[in-house]
């Protein structure tokens, strides 16, 4: 869980280094630290990290929202 | 709705691409991103090049062009069409119809049957079937189906969401009667509740253009766009084509008892890479099944992006071969529809440029 979140917070950093992603925020959508297109990559990046394929119907805002979000999305696929 | 036909069949596909080639890397500066930024929505979408047509080229220019192509190569003989069908989104005028303004252009018979039809990302599969419908008449052999859109003029230079992927272009696909017991599926659906995910809002009847409708605004992301340009929605769009694609490709390959394996190619409307990959783990087949090379070659140009695809896949082989396709289209009305048709023994089937 923990080296998952550590991951995760790695490759957002890479995605949008202006910002701390490790910091509790309410809604990186929201507060404008991912757009639609940062969750594209983000999708390929996890999906290339992770040896998965991220389902596009799971390819919404609010799966992309927090950390713990995208934590829960990706338990999904990795604890298959 | 599913709909399935007997002894038809695709005898040559012609596809008419501008010759002007636009890098994105030519327009990155245009967008409100960083450079690195613009680069990783390069490598996620498959963007690279896109072919649009300078300014003031029609559909019916690159329709008359592919089809002086066809006359003056002795292809296909004017007085054997019956049926001029042009799907398009970007005919020359509000009136009169531009498969009307082309079958007089080549002064063709007045036998004949011309019409237009208003749809995009479907509309490839949209023709098919309104030609397969005509070639149930008697006196109709040979349907002439012209796909044309011209969308780079109606998007705007310093909208990412849109302008990195919209090509022109324009095919030309006869369609006639088969004696062979072929038989072709189909299954198409419309959500008119979605009308507004992808509109060009002003320059009809209900919003006029107007220097109103020409100023640009800019939106939450940073484009830059006016009420005359294309607007698309494009993370509403993605849901849609995850969540209703998939089940109907599924729904066709039960009825048609086929396999996902025995089908040879997915050849499907080319949005974006990003797209399609996730479409065929969706689905369930390789992704070199369903080519995804388009959208980067010549860009995404809307109901021509099917056949662009065949053409530049396996055009040539097409000539000596049989393949079992399945054809997927999905975006604007919304509408969504799906084929599986073989293509077999074709007499040609290529791409040319204007």
């Amino acid at each position: 869980m923990a080296s998952l979140k550590i991951k995760i917070v790695k490759i957002l950093n890479e995605i949008r280094p202006e910002f701390d992603f490790s910091e509790p925020i309410d809604n990186f959508i929201e507060v404008g630290m991912l757009d639609s297109f940062d969750v594209v990559t983000l999708v390929t990046s996890l999906d290339e990290e992770f040896k998965i394929s991220i389902d596009g119907v799971d390819i919404l805002p609010e799966n992309f929202a927090t950390l713990e979000c995208i934590v829960d999305l990706l338990k999904k696929y990795v604890d298959k | 709705m599913d709909l399935k036909f007997k002894n038809k069949k695709i005898t040559g596909i012609l596809t008419v691409l501008p010759k002007r080639e636009i890098l994105f890397e030519d327009e990155m500066g245009n967008y409100n991103f960083s450079i690195q930024k613009s680069l990783k929505l390069k490598s996620a979408m498959g963007y690279n090049k896109k072919r649009i047509v300078e300014e003031g080229t029609t559909s019916s220019d690159l329709c008359v062009f592919g089809l002086n192509y066809l006359f003056e190569n002795k292809i296909i003989k004017k007085e054997d069409i019956d049926a001029l069908i042009l799907v398009t989104q970007t005919p020359d005028y509000i009136m009169p119809p531009t498969s009307n303004i082309i079958q007089g252009h080549f002064n063709l018979k007045q036998d004949m049957i011309c019409m237009d039809i208003n749809q995009g990302c479907s509309g490839y599969i949209l023709g098919l079937i309104q030609s397969f419908m005509l070639l149930g008449q008697d006196n109709i052999n040979k349907v002439v189906l012209l796909n044309a859109d011209v969308l780079s003029p109606k998007v705007s230079k310093k909208d990412r969401n849109s302008n990195p992927l919209i090509g022109d272009g324009a095919s030309i696909t006869i369609v006639e009667k088969d004696l062979e017991n072929s038989k072709i599926f189909c299954s198409v659906k419309m959500d008119g509740k979605g009308a507004n995910v992808l509109e060009i809002p002003a320059g009809g009847a209900r919003l006029p253009s107007s220097n109103e409708t020409a100023i640009l605004k800019e939106d939450r992301s940073g484009n830059f766009r006016s009420q005359n340009h294309l607007v698309m929605k494009g993370d509403i769009v993605f849901n849609f084509v995850q969540k209703e694609v998939p089940p109907m490709i599924e729904a066709i390959l039960k009825k048609a008892k086929l396999t996902k394996d025995e089908i040879d190619f997915y050849m499907f409307h080319q949005p974006n890479k990003f797209m399609l990959n996730k479409l065929a783990d969706k689905i369930g087949i390789s992704r070199e099944k369903m080519p995804s090379n388009i959208v980067g070659k010549y860009g995404n140009s809307s109901g021509v992006s099917i056949p662009v695809t065949i053409s530049d896949n396996i055009g040539n082989k097409t000539l000596n071969n049989k393949y079992k396709l399945c054809l997927s289209g999905f975006g604007v009305g919304l509408t969504w529809a799906s084929m599986i048709i073989d293509l077999e023994n074709l007499n040609f089937c290529k791409i040319i440029e204007y």
